[in-house]
This record gives C-alpha cells, structure tokens and sequence, in this order.
C-alpha cells in the first residue's frame, strides 16, 4: 500500500504557499463580503419589497430554465449515453459551445433570433408571447448558458448505468420508454439531481446574457448592478449577501449529494 | 422450441458464424466453448437483446428475428446476475409481473421464492447479499412470468465451488419440476455434462458439434472438441452405495459406481447418478493380476496401441473402452501387444466422480 505521509519537502512546502495563495483568493472576497454587511442593512434588503420580488423572479426563472432543461436536455444526454450516430462529436460539442461564448454575446446572439423583428420574436408572439424584455427572455438566457452542466452530469450518470441491466428489463416485458423509466432514471437519480443544481445555481448567478435581453423585471444579479451603478457599494452590498447565501445553500446541497454518492456506489 | 436458421453475427473483429441449432422443448440445452468464443452473444441474441447480422430466431414455431426482446417471453439471466441495486428482493422477483393483478403477483412471488427457498430474503436489499442468494433471486426474477425459455449465461460460474457443486444439483431438479426449456452457457465441461440433456461445443463463433453429453465426449468429431474435454475414459453411470461416514479418506474408497458392465470402487459424496473420469496416466497396465484392496483390477484383450510422442496409447476392452498411457520401454517390458490379455489397477483416489 502507498503511504500518504512524506517527509516534507523543499518542493511540498513552496507548492503548499502557492496553492494557500490561490484558496485564499478565492475564499477571502466571499467571507469578506458576507461580514462586511451589516445587520441592518441585511434586513433592510429583505424587507425591501423590490428585492424580495427580485430574488423570487431569480429562483423561479431558474427552476423554469431547469424544468426546460430537464424536459430537453435528459433525452439528448441518455441517447448520448446509449447510442453511437453520425454526428455525435458535433452534437457534443455544441452542447459545450455556451461555455466558451462571453455572456453578452449569448444576450446579443439571443435578441437576434428572438427580438420582436425576426423569425422566433414573431413565432412566439403569434401566442401572445413576449420575450425579449420580459421573464421568458430571462429563463431562456438561462437555459442557453446552464443546460450543458446538466446534459454532461445526466449523460455521465447515464452512462454508469450497466446496459445490461436494462437488457434484463426488456426481457422481463418492459419496453424500452418503461425501462427508461424504472430502470435507467432511478438507478442515475443522483447524478441527475446534483445536475439540476448545478445548472440552477448557474442560472441564479447569469448576469451577462439577461442583463441585454431583459433588463427589466430585474433578476437579482441585475439588480445588484442597477443598484452600484446607480447609488454605490453600500446600497448594492446586502442584495449581493442575499444572494451569495442562496448560491451557497444550493452548492452544500450538491456536495451533500456528490459525498454520499461516492460513498453509496452502485453496485 | 428454438431454432437458430444460418445466424450470424459480426461486430469488427468480433463474428459468429453461420450457426444453426434446433433445441427441443422441455430440453436442458449446454453451450459449451472456452471463454471469448461467442456464447453470450448467441444468448443475447435468442433473447433479443442484439439483433444478428443475418439469419434468423425462431422461439416455439413463431420466427420472432424482428421481435424486440419485451415480446419474446424469455427469461435470461446473466453471470453477474445483475439485480436491480434500487428495489428489494421482492421487487426485483416481482418486476416482470407488472402486467399481473396484484393477487396474482403477490402469489407468484411466494410461490417462486418458495421453489427457491428464498422466503427470508424478501424484504432484504440486495446490497450485501451473497453471491448463491444472489443467485437465486435471479433466477426467480427470470422464471416468475414463466418464460417460454430460460436462458442462463454462465449461471454459476460466480459462486464458489462447493456451492457450485450444490446449486448445479439444484438447477437440475428446478428443471425437471419446472420442465422450462432451457439454455446454459458454459466454458466448464463437467458442468455442462452433469446439467444438460444435449450440449453444442463451440469455437471460434461456430457450433462444432451438438449432440448428448456422452456421444460428444467418446466421439468427438475434431482434434479441439477432443482437446477441450481431455478426458479418455469417461463413464456416465450410477453411484450405487455410498458410505458418507468413511468419505475422503486418501487411499480407501467409500461407494460403488455402476456403469453397465463396468464396477468400480470410488470415493463420491452421495448416491445418484453420476459421472466417473479416468485420466489415462492414471491407470497401472500389467500383464498378471496384482491384488490390491484399495484399487480397481479391470482385466481385458488390448484393442489398440498408438505411439503419441514419448508415450503411447494403449486402447483395452475391459468390458468397456479404456485407454491408458505407458511408457515405450513398459510396453516392451510388460510384451504387450495386440490381442494379448493385460490387467488394469486404478486406485479409487484417481477415479474423478462428479
């Protein structure tokens, strides 16, 4: 057995000062900022209507872009899971395209297919549906940005589902949308899970992409940029406390799920 | 029951090639070959779950080729056994009755896991069962629908072997109450020979020979389904006494086998039928009756002498067929030849009984 205890090193003691730094970078502005609100200001923020009805639009448009995800997504990611086709490379690749565009680039890019003037604009408005300027702009801004977290997460959950287990299945009477079904979607349930949240939090903390194609009803993370643009530090300061709590609470979640996931493998 | 019409099946390097297999109903039906030679395809294809490259799948008169595997009927387990890690055990036996009344399936899994003595397990998960229990939850799942065929993938090649040999025992027994046609995949020969009532020897991705256990070991039809069983002297009988209490004891024996004209002294576990094997360095050829209590003296005419090498093969009549390996100077030593009387000593430690 390979033994973890070294005997400390030139080289561990200068990589350990050198990953301390990087930790630190990232933990010392997320601590600072919770503390640097005070109490008042916090519960002022919450009692705020505007705020409260932003921070709800947030994790509605959030879960809306996710529940899309999940209808949209979760066939792709288990087709990828399962199947080899033409053009399978291309399709992953597409999925991971949002990754790599600047966020304004998303909002442009998106007012230019469903702005009022072009082809999706028109579509959706034939059902009373405006988009650009209202919450389904939001959601599919979110959508657009978040929903390659999810398909990689179902598609890797999918995919350590032992084949042959759905194979059984099918052998016992059931077709393969009730082996989907039983099987497949139980037996991958965590993984689809911690899927959904990450693209949820993703969604809650999309900036970029929502403020150029609706900047009113503001979702939070605009709202907290109207608000240090406009008054400054101390106004915009409690609406981010606000926020990067939630963001928080939902990311212990995930790693609640991710541990015992790894200690509960399946057989 | 099965028919397989010119199959075949090819997958990069991967092909099974032209098989053709006619299996009765109610039959035990062994595959035999060594492992990577395509049985498990062959099964997964009978059951549906890969479709051949050409050829077709007949299941009891009905050509079910473009059929996907949910309308076949068949049971199939597989040699991990495979349970689904989210449902109990009761779950698991109940899954392939979901198009029952609740009555009727409340009453099929009882029924099942009494068959299989699985009673207690009911309402276990399936984590941190043993392997045999495993074993036999699967089994029940695949057999509760009552399938018009049961296809097994090397059904107990997870166990270990004292369990092996218990289980096998029982599948056999389940079989003839249960009457299921049935096809078991296996690479062990003696399990193949103890279990079915016809077994197909394959290599390669082709069935090189079918036929009744007995048939395909005394008449092999290639130098690799001879090489595969490696047995000379094989003899399906009967353990006619057996004495439990001196078993295993090195040099003594303990029970009597009988086959036709054929007595021998031998060590076994339990009455019942059985197989003897003999391997043929084991038997000690001299030309005048030595005595000897702990062995088998078998005297016959030499029908036979073949040099192999640096030994040689020496086919006797003893009532039956008995081949035995000398070296050369023993042979010219002993002035053995064609036609001449020989005498054969086989101790019963030597006399492989399963």
């Amino acid at each position: 057995m390979r033994t973890d205890v070294k005997r400390p090193s030139v080289l561990a003691v200068m990589f350990s000062v050198l990953g301390a730094t990087i930790v630190l970078f990232i933990l010392a502005p997320i601590v600072r900022m919770i503390f640097a609100g005070s109490y008042g200001g916090l519960a002022e923020a919450l009692s705020s209507s505007e705020v409260r009805s932003s921070i709800a639009l947030t994790m509605i448009c959030a879960l809306l872009a996710t529940l899309t995800g999940m209808v949209l997504g979760l066939p792709l990611a288990y087709l990828l899971a399962r199947r080899s086709f033409f053009g399978k490379r291309f399709i992953e690749a597409v999925i991971d395209v949002p990754v790599v565009i600047p966020h304004p680039v998303v909002g442009i890019a998106l007012l230019l297919v469903f702005g009022r003037q072009f082809f999706g604009g028109q579509f959706f408005s034939k059902f009373g549906v405006t988009i650009v300027g209202d919450i389904p702009g939001i959601v599919l801004a979110m959508l657009f940005v978040s929903v390659s977290l999810l398909i990689n997460a179902a598609r890797d959950g999918f995919e350590r589902v032992d084949p042959r287990l759905e194979g059984v299945a099918n052998t016992l009477g059931y077709g393969p949308l009730r082996t989907f079904i039983r099987v497949s979607l139980p037996l991958s349930w965590r993984a689809l899970l911690s899927g959904a949240i990450m693209m949820w939090a993703r969604a809650i903390s999309e900036f970029g992409s929502i403020v150029i194609i609706t900047y009113n009803p503001k979702v939070a993370s605009v709202l907290i940029y109207d608000r240090f643009t406009t008054y400054g530090l101390t106004y915009a300061l409690p609406v981010a406390i606000v926020l990067v709590l939630i963001c928080l609470c939902g990311f212990a979640l995930l790693r609640g799920i991710n541990v015992r996931a790894d200690r509960v493998r399946i057989i | 029951m099965i028919r397989l019409v010119d199959l075949s099946f090819t997958v990069g390097a991967f092909e099974l090639r032209s098989v053709n297999l006619e299996i009765e109903r109610g039959e035990y039906f062994a595959i035999l070959g060594p492992t990577g030679v395509g049985k498990t395809k062959l099964l997964e294809i009978i059951a549906g779950l890969q479709s051949p490259t050409s050829g077709n799948v007949w299941i009891a008169d009905e050509n079910v080729t473009a059929l996907p595997p949910e309308r076949r009927h068949v049971g199939f387990m597989y040699q991990d056994y495979l349970l689904f890690p989210h449902l109990t055990v009761r779950k698991n036996i109940m899954f392939g009755l979901h198009d029952k009344p609740k009555l009727e399936r409340l009453r099929r899994v009882d029924e099942v896991s009494q068959l299989l003595g699985i009673e207690d397990l009911l309402d276990r998960q399936v984590k941190g069962l043993s392997g045999g229990e495993q074993q036999r939850i699967a089994l029940a799942r695949a057999i509760a629908p009552q399938p018009r065929v049961l296809l097994l993938d090397e059904p107990l090649s997870a166990l270990d072997p004292q369990n092996r040999r218990a289980v096998r025992r029982e599948m056999t027994a389940l079989h003839a109450q249960l009457g299921t046609t049935t096809v078991h995949v296996t690479h062990d020969f003696e399990e193949a020979l103890v279990v079915a009532d016809r077994l197909a020897v394959m290599n390669e991705g082709a069935i090189v020979q079918i036929g009744p256990p007995e048939e395909v070991v005394h008449k092999p039809n290639s130098a690799f389904v001879a090489d595969f069983f490696g047995v000379e002297n094989l003899f399906k009988g009967e353990i006619v006494r057996c004495d439990s209490a001196l078993s295993s004891t090195s040099e003594a024996y303990n029970a009597i086998f009988k086959s036709g004209a054929l007595q021998l002294s031998v060590i076994a576990e339990r009455e019942g039928p059985a197989y003897a094997a003999i391997r043929p360095e084991d038997i000690v050829v001299s030309n005048e009756l030595t005595h000897s209590s702990a062995m088998n003296n078998l005297s016959g005419s030499i029908v036979a002498i073949e040099a192999t090498g640096p030994l040689v093969r020496l086919t006797a009549d003893v009532g039956v067929r008995l081949v035995a390996l000398l070296t050369r100077q023993s042979i010219v030593a002993l002035k053995l030849d064609i036609a001449a009387q020989a005498y054969f000593s086989i101790k019963a430690a030597a006399i492989h009984i399963f």
